[in-house]
């Protein structure tokens, strides 16, 4: 049992760092401030979601597993309402 | 080679990058959007030397408040038009001989540590029962060194003096203008909306925990008066005038329990900042309650600055 979570834990926070390393190359490449920010969403929905999901199995249920999910959460909260701010700005400038 | 050498090479790597990033870039934002990811980097490196307060208070702290402050003073001084980008040649060779200095002084006194180098953690460990805490640094702040605990609660109140003292003397006792016009129903509002009660609760949650594991009154504080800051600029939470009076005990609350606490065991002949016996435990959880507050009021207030016309990014 422990092989698989292990297996699923490696699997899965390697594809959640192949996304943040998609979101900071799209953010080194894109052309403007809008796309830069689509690839910079990549790696904070689906970057740290996979991540938090990985490290899911290897902490303390429930405390540690709602803290980590708490995170995930908030940061998507914070990052989807900062993209709108820098959107909205773009937009109106 | 192993996995952790190796992470913290890269760890030292990047933090040297991203300071050198601050030091060489140009424009004074990029340089201040540098100096948030070098608080962050550099609270990571406090977590692989396993000092979680630490990391706590660089991150909340050397990242968040500190961040914010400097961003508010970029917006202040790219009003002042009159304001000189640059300095001289020779306040630039100024800068760079005392950074020097104190570079190389700071590099000379590490390699000069005895190794083991000199440490008094195995004593707080031993008095740590004593004084009803679990957690060392907690102690350390709370009861070895409560002075310089309050100290630093009054150093940070003549910071919000100084800051106050900017003010013209037709706006004393105004409210400080801060904050950017927002639409009803826009990101920002429904972030402050969304945020500020979760943070304020996780505010409280690192103070309580701060007696047995690492967080705190100042790690709690500052999460408290970032919620204030987000409060206060997205237009949920009116600024409070600075002449308001429950603002001024709100402000002063911290300093004065403390100094109180500290004057009472001097009453009672134990010595100034004693705590009684029995007691110890429920007393310090008191005046972090206190401190808690002031400090997340204090910080806040801090980077709204002071009452006027214009202020604020």
């Amino acid at each position: 049992m422990s092989v698989v979570l292990n297996v699923f834990t490696i699997a899965a926070v390697s594809f959640g760092a192949f996304f943040f390393l998609a979101g900071t190359v799209g953010l080194l490449r894109f052309p403007d401030t809008l796309t830069r920010l689509h690839a910079l969403t990549k790696a904070d929905n689906l970057g740290l979601g996979l991540i938090m999901l990985g490290l899911l199995p290897h902490v303390a249920w429930p405390f540690g597993a709602l803290k980590l999910i708490a995170v995930w959460v908030l940061v998507l909260v914070a990052s989807a309402s900062a993209s709108q701010l820098i959107a909205r700005k773009v937009r109106d400038t | 080679m192993n996995v952790e050498l190796v992470f913290s090479l890269g760890l030292a790597l990047l933090i040297l990058t991203v300071a050198g990033f601050v030091i060489v870039t140009r424009g004074s934002f990029a340089a201040i959007v540098g100096f948030v990811a070098f608080g962050l980097t550099l609270s990571l490196a406090w977590m692989g030397l396993s000092a979680p307060d630490v990391a706590l208070t660089e991150a909340a702290l050397g990242g968040g408040v500190t961040g914010a402050l400097l961003l508010g003073a970029c917006a202040r001084l790219r009003r002042a038009s009159d304001v000189e980008e640059t300095p001289g040649l020779v306040g630039r060779g100024a800068a760079l001989v005392l950074c020097l200095g104190v570079t190389t002084g700071l590099v000379g006194v590490v390699l000069c540590l005895p190794d083991p180098a000199p440490t008094l953690a195995p004593v707080a460990k031993q008095s740590l029962a004593s004084t009803g805490l679990g957690n060392a640094v907690t102690a350390t702040l709370m009861v070895y060194r409560a002075l310089d605990t309050m100290l630093e609660k009054v150093v940070l109140l003549l910071a919000l003096v100084a800051v106050w003292s900017l003010a013209p003397d037709r706006f004393w006792g105004g409210r400080p203008v801060f904050g950017s016009r927002q639409e009803k129903g826009g990101p920002l509002i429904f972030l402050a909306r969304v945020l500020i009660p979760i943070g304020v609760l996780v505010g409280i949650y690192l103070f309580w925990v701060g007696a047995d594991a690492p967080g705190g009154a100042f790690a709690g504080g500052a999460i408290i008066g970032a919620m204030g800051i987000l409060g206060f600029f997205a237009g949920v939470s009116a600024v409070p005038a600075v002449s308001a009076f429950r603002l001024r005990v709100a402000l002063a609350a911290g300093v004065a329990f403390f100094l109180a606490v500290g004057l009472v065991g001097l009453a009672a002949g134990t010595g100034f900042l004693t705590y009684p016996e029995n007691f110890a435990k429920p007393v310090i959880v008191l005046i972090e309650v206190a401190m808690t507050l002031s400090i997340g009021v204090t910080l806040a207030l801090l980077v709204v600055g002071p009452p006027g016309e214009s202020s604020g990014p």
